[in-house]
């Protein structure tokens, strides 16, 4: 397993969970991954699964439709009628096998690397280490769908046709159940919430990311408001109080531009470097302060000297 | 390349990290239309000139977010960097082949530099098979009653101990073309099909499953053998299974043979770890695996077409000869380097 904890803790403040992975890049590049949760796997194959059946239901009732009025005649009838039928029951077969095996390879074999319902999903699928998914590893993760899902379920539900047949159904519907749930809940046992064709093929499911770039805080202030952001001066013992951490709250409460927040962390700051908080002037103040104190660390990490918060 | 930064915006920029950014975010804008755009399947609507520009500008900016992780402390930056820099990584390293250029790799050379890398399984898995079919033969040779607990339903019809030899010899040669020939070979690729989808998947519990299925499978084989042995028609029953028998119990043995290679390279993973092993080989596997589909589809083709219609022992013989030859020289004397073309 790779360290949870990536050498910069302040890039993401928030919400870090045991879900966090890093992914070095063949170009050496370290990211970081975020492990689709196990919720998020589980909407996603029902959602898929939902659309093989819709599949399945409309590939035979179109079929049935063009069957039309032949239905009545059996399959070993010759002629025209039975061969139509024949072929038409070919096209069903070769429609399930391939709905059942092709669906989830055809879709992750795409620059998407996701099924629809992965994609509604917001997740998809990467290799472990960091280089090519290849299309061995999606066929490989696929077939063993087979045994995970496909074929418990297909045992259960002969298991109760048979009840019929004696006593035996019990042993048969209890050994389909337990095959079924080690591999449904094979992903809760180690750390990378693999299942079990995620393992075979060297690949997991991720988080796909999507993030829109954002203006940057330190230049839209002086372009909005140049006089009154030049009105401040900071001094070293008034930036020196503060740390990356406090920068980064700070960024967030002026992203979120929320009036009330702006004017209690104005005051805090007022308080903490010994200024007296006006009112009315928190968002030019504070974006003054975001500024130089930015400048000051930034300067700082060229020299070599980080301050991750105000303890540091 | 890039859209020159806005010259007044630099210079109003007091703060050396976003001079950077606005140096650059020119090349980030521009990956991430490409990128939006390949994610969406509209890779028709790119120029050539974009395509190109992926690999470079995805290495542009992936520099720009190592040296943006040293000297910027703007927190929205950089997670625009690293979500960008990874999307653009899973295009980049993403499934490469198209289905059409990875079909010619395979069938030229691929597949059978895979089955030649698990030689050791295949062997072994032959092993099990030969035993199955001769367990299966003295069960049944030492009590009878074994046959109908060996043989499933669908075959147990006319074929019991006790039956004559004359009843035997129709049910290898009686004219089944009133069947509907394309419908049962339909019918026979989708069962075998999972069965050994089924064979190879069992290889993840240390093979053991994988190899009990084998030896299942050949005892039913090993039983009808004995059954039509003691009618004199050995031969007969030996063409009637090999003609599409030599492709299918092939392709059974390889699928055997994969999910073998997993669980043995689980079981024994060497000096790598079990889950590298574990991958590596079932990356092998399944490419062994996907050839398997395409034999079971030959061998439903043989069954349901080629027995029915051949109804004599040299014929069926030659063809199932004949295949047998075809598949082990294509597994282990086509030996062009699996590298050789196909490669963009």
């Amino acid at each position: 397993m790779t360290a949870a904890a990536p050498d910069r803790p302040l890039a993401h403040a928030a919400g870090r969970s045991g879900r966090d992975r890093v992914m070095v890049t063949p170009e050496g590049v370290t990211l970081p991954l975020t492990l689709a949760s196990r919720g998020a796997r589980a909407a996603a194959l029902l959602l898929d699964l939902f659309f093989i059946g819709l599949l399945m239901v409309a590939t035979t009732v179109i079929l049935i439709s063009v069957a039309g009025g032949a239905v009545g005649a059996s399959l070993n009838a010759r002629g025209p009628l039975g061969q139509l039928l024949q072929f038409l029951f070919i096209v069903w077969i070769a429609a399930m096998f391939l709905l059942r095996n092709a669906y989830f390879l055809f879709f992750e074999l795409g620059p998407r690397g996701a099924t629809p319902g992965k994609r509604i999903a917001g997740i998809r699928i990467a290799a472990r280490d960091g280089g090519r998914l290849s299309a061995e590893m999606v066929i490989a993760r696929n077939l063993l769908r087979d045994i995970e899902l496909f074929l418990p379920i297909v045992f259960l539900a002969q298991a109760g046709a048979n009840d019929g047949g004696g006593g035996d159904m019990g042993v048969a519907g209890i050994a389909a159940v337990a095959w079924f749930l080690i591999f449904a809940l094979f992903p809760l046992f180690n750390a990378d919430r693999l299942r079990a064709g995620d393992l075979i093929a060297g690949s997991w499911v991720v988080e796909a990311p999507r993030r829109r770039l954002e203006a940057a805080m330190s230049l839209a202030a002086p372009a909005a408001l140049p006089a009154a952001a030049g009105a401040y001066r900071f001094g070293e013992a008034e930036l020196s109080v503060y740390g990356e951490y406090e920068l980064q709250m700070l960024e967030r409460v002026l992203r979120g531009n929320r009036p009330e927040a702006m004017q209690a962390v104005y005051e805090t700051i007022c308080g903490k470097i010994g200024w007296t908080s006006g009112s009315g002037d928190a968002r030019p103040f504070l974006e003054a302060y975001y500024r130089a104190l930015r400048q000051r660390l930034e300067t700082g990490m060229r020299m070599g000297r980080r301050k991750a918060d105000k303890h540091a | 390349m890039a859209a020159r930064p806005d010259i007044a915006a630099l210079e109003a920029a007091a703060l050396r990290s976003d001079r950077f950014r606005l140096e650059r975010e020119g090349d980030w804008k521009r990956l991430e239309a490409i990128v939006t755009r390949m994610e969406k399947g509209q890779l028709r609507k790119l120029s050539d000139e974009d395509v190109l520009a992926l690999p470079v500008l995805y290495r542009t900016v992936a520099s720009s977010l190592s040296i943006a992780r040293e000297t910027s402390l703007d927190a929205a930056t950089l997670a625009y960097l690293e979500a960008l820099v990874q999307r653009a990584w899973f295009i980049v390293y993403g499934p490469r082949a198209s289905l059409g250029s990875w079909l010619r790799r395979f069938l030229g050379g691929g597949w059978s530099a895979a089955v030649r890398a698990m030689w050791l399984d295949v062997l072994l898995a032959l092993a099990v098979m030969v035993a199955g079919t001769a367990v299966g033969w003295l069960l049944v040779a030492g009590d009878a009653e074994w046959y109908h607990a060996l043989i499933p339903g669908q075959f147990a019809d006319a074929r019991a101990p006790g039956a004559s030899p004359q009843v035997l010899h129709d049910t290898l040669f009686s004219d089944q073309t009133q069947e509907p020939l394309a419908a049962f070979a339909a019918y026979l690729f989708g069962n075998n099909a999972q069965v050994s989808i089924l064979a190879f998947a069992l290889g993840f519990a240390f093979g053991v499953p994988s190899l009990m299925l084998l030896v299942h499978n050949t005892a039913v084989l090993g039983a009808m053998l004995w059954l039509y042995h003691g009618a004199g028609l050995t031969l007969d029953f030996a063409a009637w299974i090999a003609i599409h028998g030599t492709t299918e119990l092939f392709a059974i043995l390889l699928s055997g043979a994969a999910g073998l290679h997993i669980g043995r390279s689980m079981a024994f993973p060497g000096e790598r770890s079990i889950l590298d092993a574990a991958g590596e080989a079932g990356r092998r596997a399944s490419q062994v695996m996907a050839g398997v589909i395409l034999m079971l589809i030959v061998a439903a083709l043989l069954e349901g077409f080629g027995r029915q219609l051949i109804n004599h022992t040299p014929g069926r013989l030659g063809v199932g000869g004949f295949m047998l030859f075809f598949w082990i020289s294509y597994f282990f004397l086509f030996r062009r380097r699996a590298d050789e073309g196909g490669t963009p």
